[in-house]
This record gives structure tokens, sequence and C-alpha cells, in this order.
């Protein structure tokens, strides 16, 4: 049974597209059949991050407008055997596919893969209505942060009058020491300002930002705790029951050392 | 120095994680009540109507906000009362 998951976030910069090229690369580690549909016309990303920039031939538009198949315009990862990633237009822009077409799409991706994993853009118009029409359930991805917060709850409010109840949350960039120090609102708080399932909370990491540099996703660094935090959400959505990580507390001297400025 | 103590043993007067928490409550209950600027204009007319029957009011000075109190949400009016009219 394959799965079409929409990834969403309503604001722009919390992380969307790098947690739609982790679950990718992590599903593909597992050895599932995935492919990923970058919806972000005009403003395309996911295959700088996946390091497939240099290989693509057609894209997301040319396939909706019916010029090629779908599996011409599929782009094979160079390490990862069973995943691919359905490119979109740089020129175009969001009106370019509408949500019938991404259904039909998605229709005909569902026979040949397990997971199909869609990257939406920033906000709430049109480009975000056609990256949820195909969609089974939807991953918000927020940030520790008012803004954030508030888009996702804009966000999860817009998926239910579309009538996708399925949705579960993930929380990036969270930095333990902060919260700690009761200067980030933590997991307890936006579970329970959201209400939603929340099957991950990745530790913001500086090594989410050399792998990016180098068109890696982190997930598959053994020694990256951000990488740690994908695996769980990936093995979360495979039915796994996981326990959430924890993160080292501050001790009495590292308190003692940042309150005194050292 | 209580301020440099409290840090040390990892206490401090209201965080900054605590004042996002309740900004975010009130902003939220706006924001999916759809309650626009317009309707609580309305709504502040109305009530200063309704009240005026009994009593003069000092409206520059009064404040009418959605509020949430643990968990329901609450209109919460402070209107100063300048003087009350005779029965």
């Amino acid at each position: 049974m394959s799965e079409v998951i929409v990834i969403t976030s309503g604001k722009g910069g919390v992380g969307k597209t790098t947690t739609t090229a982790n679950l990718g690369v992590g599903l593909a580690m597992r050895g599932k059949k995935v492919v990923l549909v970058d919806t972000d016309t005009g403003l395309r990303n996911l295959d700088l991050l996946l390091g497939l920039e240099n290989r693509i031939m057609y894209d997301l538009i040319d396939v909706t407008e019916g010029r090629v198949h779908f599996k011409k315009a599929l782009v094979r990862h160079k390490k990862y055997e069973s995943l691919f990633l359905l490119p979109t237009s740089q020129v175009k822009d969001k009106s370019a596919v509408n949500p019938e077409q991404l259904v039909r799409l998605c229709n005909d991706l569902r026979q040949e893969f397990d997971y199909v994993l869609i990257d939406c853009p920033a906000g709430i118009e049109q480009g975000f209505q056609t990256a949820i029409a195909a969609a089974d359930w939807a991953l918000v991805v927020t940030m520790p942060e008012i803004s954030a917060v508030r888009d996702a709850d804009k966000i999860i409010g817009e998926l239910g009058r579309a009538d996708k109840e399925n949705i579960k949350l993930v929380v990036n960039r969270i930095r333990p020491q902060m919260v700690e120090k009761g200067d980030m609102l933590d997991m307890d708080d936006i579970n329970d300002i959201l209400s939603i399932e929340c099957i991950g909370q990745i530790p913001d990491d500086e090594k989410v930002v050399t792998s990016t540099n180098r068109g890696e996703p982190v997930i598959s660094l053994d020694d990256s705790q951000a990488g740690q935090a994908y695996r769980n959400v990936v093995g979360r959505i495979c039915g796994e029951d996981i326990p959430f990580m924890t993160f080292p507390k501050e001790s009495f001297f590292q308190r003692l050392r940042h309150a005194l400025g050292m | 120095m209580i301020n440099l103590l409290m840090k040390i043993f990892g206490k401090s007067e209201r965080s900054s994680r605590e004042i996002a928490r309740d900004r975010l409550k009130v902003v939220l209950i706006h924001d999916r009540a759809n309650v626009s600027p317009e309707v609580m204009d309305h709504l502040r007319s109305d009530i200063i109507r309704v009240i005026s029957n009994y009593m003069e009011i000092n409206q520059r000075d009064m404040e009418i906000t959605l509020a949430n109190d643990e968990d329901s949400v609450a209109l919460v009016a402070n209107i100063p009362v300048s003087k009350m009219k005779h029965a």
C-alpha cells in the first residue's frame, strides 16, 4: 500500500525541503521505493539538497502538460537506487500545475512507489492547495518560534478545511540549551498549543549546514544528532514505536559559567 | 545579585519561553475565532451603547480583549465608570 505525504509549513525557511530530502533518503535507506515531488515551482531547491541539480532534463510541468511520461522526468539518486526526484520548473510559476493534475500524477506514481513525498511551497495560496490535493496525510514542519508556530496553526486550519484531517508534526531546529534555560518554547508548549501528534524533534545541528553544502542529506551521517532524529522520524512513519531523544541537560557548573558570562 | 543567584540556580522571573507561550495562546484565539479588528470595533461600540444606559464610562481608557483562561476563552472588558446615572 503506497502513501502520499505532503510536507508543508506555511512559513518559509523552517526546513520543509530539508525534511523532505532527509525523509526521502531515510526511507530509501530502508529499501523503500520513494519519489520526491517538488511543487515549489519557480523556487526549486530539492534538487540542490539531494545533489541532483546537474541531472535534470524534464520537469513536473512537462509531465502535467503531457509533453513527457513521468518516467522520463524522474531523476534517480546517485547513491540510493530506490530514490527518485521529480523536479519542478525553475521558470514557470505556481499556477502552472492545478490540483486535478497533481492528483492524477500521484495516482500514477502510487503504482510504482511505496512513498510519494510532496514538497509544498510556503504560503497558503494556490501552490499550497495544489500540493495538498493528492495527499493521504500531511506532515507539518515548524520551529520553536512564535511566528512559525502561528503559521503552523494556520496551515492546520487550512488542511482541515480541505478535509485533510490526518496531520502530524515535526519540530525542527530545537536548541536544547535554550529550552533548558527557559528561553525557547519546548515540545510540551507546542503540543499544547497545536494539539496534533508530534513525530519528530530535530535539534539544531551544524552538520545540517555542512551536509547541505555537500548535497548529502544529514540523515546518512551516523554521528549527527539531527541525522539520528530524522532516522527516528522515518522509523515512526514506518509504524515503529520509537521513544523521543533526550538532550543532555546543562549542569550546575555550566549554568554557573553562563551566568557569570564565562 | 539576586538575579545572578537566580540565574545560577536556574530560576528567573518570567522566562521568554513563558512569554512566547502566553502571547501565542492569545494570538491563536484571535486567529482561530477569525475575529477581525472590525468585529471587535463593533462589539466595543455596542457595549458602550448598552452600558451608557446605566452609567457614564470613560471610553478612552476602556479595554476589551479576548483572553484565554486555562482552557477556555474569555472576553475581558475593563471599563472605568466615571459616574452612575440616577435610576
